[in-house]
């Protein structure tokens, strides 16, 4: 088979693929950025000469605009409270699970995994229920450690930490496995050397594990920060964005605002700054890790 | 000593994982009101199916059901093909601009979703797939990750397999569908599983794009039966469970995959 057939097959094997991405995500992207521009509304829905460029006027309006800064500060405090809690609880279930003395691994694997498959929706429903301050079983059970009962998803100050509690029951089994791997990864001659000079454990873990697992550590932020920072079904089923829009996320503003509104040009402008924030959170992860590297 | 503390909290937190679903499914097998009590009851004084005989008698749950199997089966069975397609593509071919195209391809990745769905929306409302199974199958069609996925794992897979095939006479097609294909098997299950369950699972953009009561998927049902159906924890139990059910089997009977492609996932970092 001469050279040419050759790489034209490749092109046949590629182009489904690449023709459904630059259709179904290249082009939408390019034109919700251009829809930023433009007021975008109900309208237009019908007839699209009613959309007029307004250049940077949503973004303007963003950032005056109240809702926004609450929806930024909750997403913020989900991303940056519940994102180390996760990972913390991850990496502490992975070191457990990693130790020699415990067997059953795969059974104990396999129940912290379950609710990571679980439908996101099914148990946001299940923990409104947990939550319930006057029935639910998890007041009941700070009942007997003289916790008064709380109004968990009722009371602004409370209904982010049960969403990010809840968050951390859900997530941690996925990144507790890609840890598992990294641990996996790192050589046991380290951990003979240490053990010859008499480190502690403390030790070990601080100037082997953490350092070895730096890579991994990086992918698992990057990849939960980016999820974290899109909540949206917790808060939707949970709390409707309340009370007092203490658990409002900017995926969910830009849901009402796009398609309960039909502010789409409004919500577009929102949804390419909830992009631009990843994008340099994600850089700035990259970097440091460069950085540390050196 | 230190193996019972070790022990002490590893089951202690597997009974933190379980306890939930423990009484949700004990709350679903309770006749009405029976759950809205204190203390909690954690067994049900009487088993009864009434809940989920509600739920497939009353509330059409079996058409949300039917609608969350066709659009994630169609999904997975669809964008298995294509993604493995390329992957084999970028794992055993070697063209002009392959290497760009892979790395743009995998930048791609850090987009969040959310940005595509107002155009993808309007896109698909002139096309008039709203309330299609189609609304959720053509923007499930490829997926970098599937892609990534597929190439990490045939580019493990020696070349002079490939090459013996060719002096064999078989096209690349032929090379496609019956070798590439049956050596890929344990990354097809892997990624299938991915697939089927993420779609079974999502709920954003089947929530815009399945307007029609009767187009709902499972997620977006119970979503719209917990307004109307707050006080009922019973039933809105047994639907939590009829809608984690499938994803659970899936999970269990295939676990292996599963784990193993996260770690494949997670190599990548």
């Amino acid at each position: 088979m001469d050279k040419r057939s050759k790489i034209s097959a490749a092109y046949l094997f590629l182009s489904p693929a690449l023709l459904a991405i630059f259709i179904f995500f290249l082009i939408p992207v390019l034109a919700a950025l251009v829809m930023s521009f433009t007021d975008f509304d109900i309208y237009s829905l019908g007839n699209l000469s009613y959309a007029r460029f307004i250049g940077l006027q949503n973004y303007i309006e963003i950032f005056k605009d109240p809702l926004f800064w609450q929806s930024l500060k909750n997403t913020f405090y989900f991303v940056v409270v519940g994102g180390p809690l996760s990972i913390a609880v991850s990496l502490g279930a992975a070191l457990f699970l990693s130790s020699r003395l415990v067997r059953f691994k795969g059974i104990f694997r396999l129940v912290y995994f379950m609710p990571v498959v679980t439908t996101l929706v099914a148990v946001s429903i299940l923990w409104r229920f947990i939550y319930n301050p006057q029935f639910g079983i998890l007041n009941y059970f700070l009942g007997f450690i003289g916790v008064h009962p709380i109004d968990w998803l009722g009371n602004p100050l409370w209904a982010m930490p049960a969403i990010i509690l809840m968050a951390v029951w859900k997530n941690f089994g996925y990144n507790m496995i890609i840890f598992i791997a990294g641990l996996q990864n790192i050589p046991e001659d380290l951990y003979e050397a240490a053990n010859l000079e008499g480190a502690s454990e403390w030790n070990k873990f601080k100037s082997i594990t953490l350092p070895m697992l730096a890579p991994t550590t990086l992918f698992v932020s990057i990849i939960t920060m980016i999820g974290y920072f899109q909540l949206f079904a917790e808060p939707y089923v949970m709390t409707q964005g309340g009370p007092l829009n203490s658990t409002l996320s900017i995926v969910l503003y830009m849901y009402r605002e796009g398609f309960m509104w039909w502010n789409m040009g409004y919500s577009a402008a929102l949804a390419f700054i909830l992009f631009i924030i990843i994008l340099i959170i994600s850089l700035i992860q990259l970097k440091m890790q460069r950085e540390t590297n050196l | 000593m230190k193996k019972a503390l070790l022990y002490s909290i590893l089951i202690l937190a597997a009974i933190l994982c379980l306890l939930p679903f423990v009484w949700m499914i004990s709350a679903s097998l309770m006749a009405n009101g029976h759950a809205n009590v204190y203390p909690p009851r954690f067994l049900p004084d009487k088993v009864t199916f009434i809940q989920y005989k509600h739920l497939f008698s009353r509330l059409n749950v079996f058409r949300y059901f039917l609608n969350s199997v066709v659009v994630s089966v169609g999904v997975t069975i669809v964008s298995l093909f294509i993604n493995s397609m390329a992957g084999y593509a970028f794992a055993k071919y070697r063209f002009a601009g392959e290497k760009s195209l892979f790395k743009l391809l995998l930048s791609f990745m850090i987009v969040p979703a959310q940005v595509t769905m107002l155009p993808l929306f309007l896109m698909l409302k002139y096309m008039g797939l709203i309330n299609t199974y189609l609304a959720i199958i053509i923007p499930g069609m490829a997926s970098v990750f599937g892609i990534f996925l597929i190439r990490q794992y045939l580019l493990a897979i020696p070349d002079s397999l490939i090459e013996a095939a060719k002096i064999d006479g078989a096209n690349d097609f032929k090379i496609y569908f019956s070798l590439v294909l049956p050596l890929a098997k344990p990354i097809l299950i892997t990624l299938a599983i991915f697939t089927f369950m993420a779609t079974w699972n999502d709920f954003l953009w089947p929530l815009i794009i399945m307007t029609n009561d009767s187009m709902y998927t499972l997620p977006v049902a119970l979503a719209n039966l917990m307004g109307e159906h707050n006080q009922d924890t019973e039933l809105m139990m047994a639907s939590s469970v009829v809608t984690i059910i499938p994803v659970v089997l899936v999970f269990l009977s295939l676990q292996k995959y599963y784990i193993k492609g996260i770690m494949l996932g997670g190599v990548k970092g």
